[in-house]
Parts: structure tokens; sequence; C-alpha cells
């Protein structure tokens, strides 16, 4: 349908080329889409995109590849941090990421990830992050919270039993090969908007050889949470912030020279 | 290239090299050790990539990466740490990327011990992973076969876009023999990596390196294409060697260091007037079985010796299918078949198929 | 004169509702009574004259159904 554009407008938004005009299968209303389109528009605006190659986890995003508009690979639950190293290593000049789900990158992948982030990889993994497991139906992730139900905590999370919800964005900010991690959130427009830039930045940290860069995002599922889109924002905001409080844990002296153009 | 006096590990290593490996990533483990140390003086000083890993899980998934990558890549350990990296070997398989794998085999089950063994023969060849798909594997029984094998590894790896595995027992790891190393081959430069390798979508469509596949119909399909390669894997690349078999009336066979003791006993045999050959499997998978079969027709009977509680032996059989009968002596744990020790079961089996001493 | 402009890609559209609780002049909803061609009520905008082009739906839309147009700074516009 051809939409006749009044000369004196001028294009403030459009789709990414580096996403695929492919739909997605995300539930209505799922925060996946929301980061899939900041990635986009970073590269989009680094200029990046015929030389990044992403990976992708399992989880809800395993079919980020047909999604994200350049080279994928699909790793196995947990290991696209040992990926990206295998694939940084040997092609130092390509932008390398990997997007992570919180099973993937805080349980069963804990150990890749870590020990990627402490030998200072140059790659930035985009760590989505919200409380629960969403592909295999609702269960209990690393970062669900405190008395959270799920279908495998139905009387909501003890911790006693299951341990607490791992807070990794403090976790990596200790590992010294660590240039930048953050924990934002796409809960809002304005947090949408300082996401954007936070993902930026460990692009460029990342083309500037600063050292490992990871961006956790606050994130929602409404189907499993059992609410609308609009009140998994609102619960989210009300019940994860307090628990995984926004902000950057690690930004080196170099990324701040970068961030502030020195 | 004049022959020089190399152990098995560090030779492996060397010969990897050689054929232009660009990036080695290990985790230390008995008794293959000295593979990654090799590498890791070694690759550093010739630019390519040495990464010692924090795992054998992370190990095999950074070998998956930059083998997606379109790098010549591979790993190496031991059995423990080779059962840790079957999740890796079935992505591989399935994503139809080359990597190669050594394993220096050792005394199982569990932990077990450092010794030489081969009881990862079921694992490498039936079930090294989840879902339908072979590795090449090949089993050298000497040092210098441990390299010409070596070199040979990653060009199958890549004419076949599979995995290949290298066994050896901790034995031929370990053992010092003068041996001849092949030229260093050039590396391949990044700008040649193959097409469908990732190397960024710059001016063509980006390539997906994926295993799955939801659709029934769909994982159907790439099951087809992967078993049409093995197939023809099968026609092509079956290696074995043969040693006094044209008259022979009772067979051996046996693989890795065990083939290697039993030329001896082929030798000690036919002096007592046993005529005695030996069919030594250089390819693990696919299997010699063909000939095996064959020389079923021409000897009375078979004798198979391993160093574990009978795997091969199975295949012999299959391959076999009564044609004569098929005997088994072994040794687990770490002691190796010594020929005084086969001898009489060659004998037993002599006189079980009706057979006289010359 | 409306100050900005939206094209809704509807097909992309899972009627969610994101943009509707973020637009701050009120002008999106959801259709009534049609669907889409992956059968869900496409959002649609009620007063096309109201749209400022701020771009808030484009930026909490998961599924990238909106472009964007605003108007032109009046010397931007002259120059």
């Amino acid at each position: 349908m051809a939409v006749e554009i009044p000369e004196d407008m001028e294009l403030v938004y459009s789709y990414p080329e580096s996403l695929t005009k492919v739909r997605t299968h995300y539930c209505p209303g799922c925060t996946h889409g929301v980061v899939h389109r900041l990635i986009a528009e970073v590269l989009d605006e680094l200029g990046v995109r015929e030389r990044t190659i992403g990976i992708a986890p399992v989880g809800c995003s395993v079919l980020a590849y047909y999604y994200f508009n350049m080279d994928f690979a699909e790793a196995a639950h947990g290991r696209a941090p040992a990926m990206a190293t295998g694939i940084k290593r040997v092609s130092p000049d390509k932008v390398v990421f990997t997007y992570q789900g919180d099973g993937d990158l805080a349980a069963i992948g804990t150990a890749e990830i870590i020990h990627a982030a402490n030998r200072g990889e140059l790659f930035t993994t985009i760590f989505v992050n919200n409380a629960i497991y969403g592909m295999t139906g609702g269960q209990m992730a690393p970062t669900t919270l405190p008395g959270q139900v799920t279908t495998s905590s139905p009387t909501g999370r003890n911790v006693q039993t299951a341990g607490w919800p791992i807070r990794m964005a403090e976790l990596l900010a200790e590992l010294p090969g660590v240039a930048y991690v953050t924990r934002q959130s796409v809960l809002d427009v304005p947090a949408i908007r300082k996401a954007k830039k936070a993902i930026k930045l460990a692009f460029q940290t990342q083309l500037a050889g600063l050292g490992f860069s990871m961006v956790e995002i606050l994130s929602t599922c409404n189907t499993n949470w059992h609410m609308t889109p609009v009140e998994a924002l609102e619960w989210a905001k009300e019940h994860m912030v307090d628990y995984f409080p926004l902000g950057d844990t690690k930004m080196t002296d170099a990324v701040r020279a970068l961030k502030e153009g020195k | 290239m004049a022959k020089e006096l190399w152990e098995g590990n560090a030779a492996i290593a060397e010969a990897a090299i050689r054929a232009g490996l660009e990036a080695f990533f290990g985790y230390p483990i008995t008794p293959q050790t000295e593979v990654l140390e090799h590498f890791s003086k070694r690759l550093p000083e010739l630019g390519r990539v040495f990464l010692q890993a924090e795992s054998e899980v992370a190990s095999i998934n950074m070998v998956y990466g930059a083998a997606c990558a379109g790098a010549r890549v591979m790993t190496s350990s031991s059995s423990p740490g080779v059962s840790l990296m079957q999740e890796g070997f079935s992505y591989i398989a399935c994503s139809e990327v080359p990597a190669v794998v050594t394993n220096i085999m050792r005394g199982g089950p569990g932990l077990g011990n450092v010794q030489p063994a081969q009881g990862d023969y079921f694992q490498a060849v039936k079930s090294a992973g989840h879902g339908d798909f072979h590795m090449i594997v090949l089993a050298p029984s000497n040092v210098q076969e441990a390299i010409d094998l070596m070199v040979l590894a990653f060009d199958l790896a890549e004419k076949y876009r599979t995995i290949v595995m290298f066994v050896a027992d901790g034995s031929i790891g370990q053992m010092m023999e003068p041996a001849e190393m092949p030229p260093m081959r050039p590396v391949r430069p990044p700008e040649e990596r193959a097409e469908w390798a990732l190397t960024g979508a710059q001016g063509r469509k980006p390539n997906i390196i994926t295993s799955l596949y939801l659709g029934a119909e769909n994982m159907e399909r790439v099951n087809i294409r992967l078993q049409a390669k093995l197939r023809e894997i099968e026609k092509n690349e079956v290696r074995w060697k043969e040693y006094s078999t044209e008259d022979a009336d009772l067979l051996l066979v046996a693989f890795g260091t065990v083939g290697r003791v039993c030329q001896t006993v082929v030798r000690e045999a036919r002096e007592q007037g046993l005529k005695v050959g030996l069919l030594r499997p250089i390819t693990l998978w696919p299997f010699p079985g063909q000939r095996i079969a064959a020389l079923a027709e021409q000897v009375k009977g078979i004798l198979t010796v391993e160093m574990n509680a009978g795997q091969m032996v199975e295949d012999v059989r299959l391959a076999v299918e009564g044609r004569c009968p098929v005997r088994f002596y072994g040794r687990m744990g770490g002691p190796i078949p010594l020929p005084d020790e086969i001898l009489p079961e060659l004998e037993k089996l002599n006189a079980e198929v009706g057979g006289e001493e010359e | 004169m409306a100050r900005g402009m939206v094209i809704i890609d509807e097909d992309r559209c899972k009627g969610c509702g994101l943009c509707i609780s973020v637009c701050p002049v009120h002008i999106l909803k959801l259709a009534e009574g049609r669907f889409n061609a992956q059968g869900y009520p496409p959002v649609e905008v009620t007063d096309p004259e109201a749209c400022t082009g701020c771009a808030m739906c484009a930026t909490i839309c998961p599924d990238v159904v909106f472009t964007v147009y605003r108007r032109k700074r009046r010397s931007a516009a002259r120059a």
C-alpha cells in the first residue's frame, strides 16, 4: 500500500536493515522483539552488519537467526559464550555477540559465561532476564524471584530449597577481564532508549578491543506470568527492579572515556 | 624430511600444526596433556590460536564456533573428557562443520585410571552422541601412522564437512619412536574460508549454521542427507592393513596398540606352524567389515583381541555373519595383551576349528 | 496540520497493545471486527491529525510495526 509522504515530513523511525522481514514467533507483547530491534538499530548505526556474527541460545530466542539479517550460529544450551570465543579467536576482525536468556546464561551456561568474561573475550553478550523459562512453559529460572510462582515452583520459589535468584551483572562485574557490564530494562520507553545506548556502548567496547561487555536486560514473559503485556511491564517494574537494580555494575575508565567521547 | 625421535602425543600435535591447524581449544587430562602442552608452546609461536578452556564442554563448543567460522580446528582429550564433549559432537555432526577430536583413551569406566585402554570403542564408533550420526574414527598403531592419520583427519573432516575422531590409547601417546613429519602446509588465509562459513554477510545472504529443525519432515530431510553422506564415506574411506593373510587359516583382528602387538603374534604363531594372519582396522568407522567377511570365507576362525571387554568383536561378528567362529580375548583397565597370552588363545581356536599345526 | 505521521505494517502487528499504552496523545486502538493475516486485530490510528511523530509507539513495539515521520522544523524545512 503506497502512502504519500508530505514533502515536509522527515523519516524518524524505519525498519532496521539488521533485521530480516520474517515475522517472529514470539508471543504478542514479548519484549524479545524490542531487544532484537535495539540490537539491530545499533548494528545499523555502527555500520557493522556485514561483519557481525551472532550466536543464538536455546530458549525462546532459539530462532533468533531467522530474525537477524546477518551470519548466525545456533549454540547448544548455555554454550553460546564458548562458541563466541571460538568464532572471535579465529575471526578477530568480526563483531561477535551472543543473545542469551536467563536459563541459558545463568543456569546451564554459568561456567561458560564466567570464564569467557574473565578471559576478557572481545565479544558482547545480550542477556535477557525475564525470571522464567519461557520456551518450556514457565518453569523456575535461576533468576525467578523469591516467592514467585512458576510451574516448577507451584507454591512460590522457596529460597531455602531452591536458592536465591542470581544477579549476573553484579557477579561478572567482579572479574578483571570485564570492561563493561550494565543492567537495563525494556519496561518503558525511557528505559528502552537507555537500553539502546547501553547496547551501543557494549558493541563499541568490543570494537575498541577494551574487554568483555554484557548488557543484562530486564524483560517480561506475559504468557507464563499469566498477565497482559501491559500488566507484565508493570509487574516487572514493581517486582524485578527491586531485586535486580538497574545501572552499570562495571565500567572501566577506558569504556567511560569511550562513552564520553574522549 | 629425515626421521626424528618423537613422543606420540607431541607428534600428534605437531602433525596437526603441519596440516594447517589454525586453532586448538582443550583442557588438561592425562594421558593426553602433552598434546595440549605442545600446542601451548608452538601455536602462539606461529601466530595461531591456543586456548586452555574451562572444561571439555567449553573446549568442544569453542571448536564448534571456530569450525562454524571456517577455521581448521581441533581439540584433544582422554576418555572422561571425551564423554563431556559428546553433546558437542552431536551438534557438530548435525551442523555439518569440519572438526577433529583426539581421544587418547584411558582405563574406565568412571574416572578409571590413566593406563592405556580401548574401552571407548563403542563410544567412538556407535554412541558418539544423541541422534543418528557417526564420526569418522581413525586408529593409528604407531607414531608414524599417528602423524599420517592426523593430517588425513583434517582432509577428511573438510572433504565431508564432518567430525573426525582420532583414537589412540595412552601407550601410543606416551611412546617415543623415530618418525618423519610432513612439511608445513601454509595456513589457509581467512579470505579463503569456505562459502558456507560464518565470515560476515558482506555482499551475500546471511549464512546460518544450526542443528535445529522443528518440523518432522525437515528433520527427516536433514537426516536423509546426513545418512547419504555417511554411506558415501563408507564407500570411499574404509582403511585397514593386512599382515600375512594370503594363506592364513586363522585371522587376528585388532586395532591400535593391540594391532601392533598382534604383528608379533603373527610372526611367533607362524614360527610355531600356525598359519595366522592379521587384519588391523585403521578406520574403526567406517569399519572394514566387507574385507573381514571376505576373509571369513577363507579362514577357519577369527580371534579378535582388544583392550576392553569385547567391543569391536561385535562388528567383526556382524561382518562375519556366522561364516566362521569368532572368538575374543581382551584385557581391561590398563594391561596390554601380550603375545604369550594371545598365542594360547589362537591355539585354543585352532583346536576348536579342527586345524593342525604344521 | 499533523506534526507527525505513522505508517502501520498491519500484518506484522500482534495486537499486544503496548503502543496503545504509551501513546501520549491516545490516538491508537486495536481494530474492531477485522483481523490481519496472522489473525490478530491490528492497531489503528484514530486521529491522524493529532499524531506528534514522537515515535514512542515504534520504540516499544516488539514487532517493528511502525514507520514514523515527523514534520521538519521550520528552519530546516526552508533550508
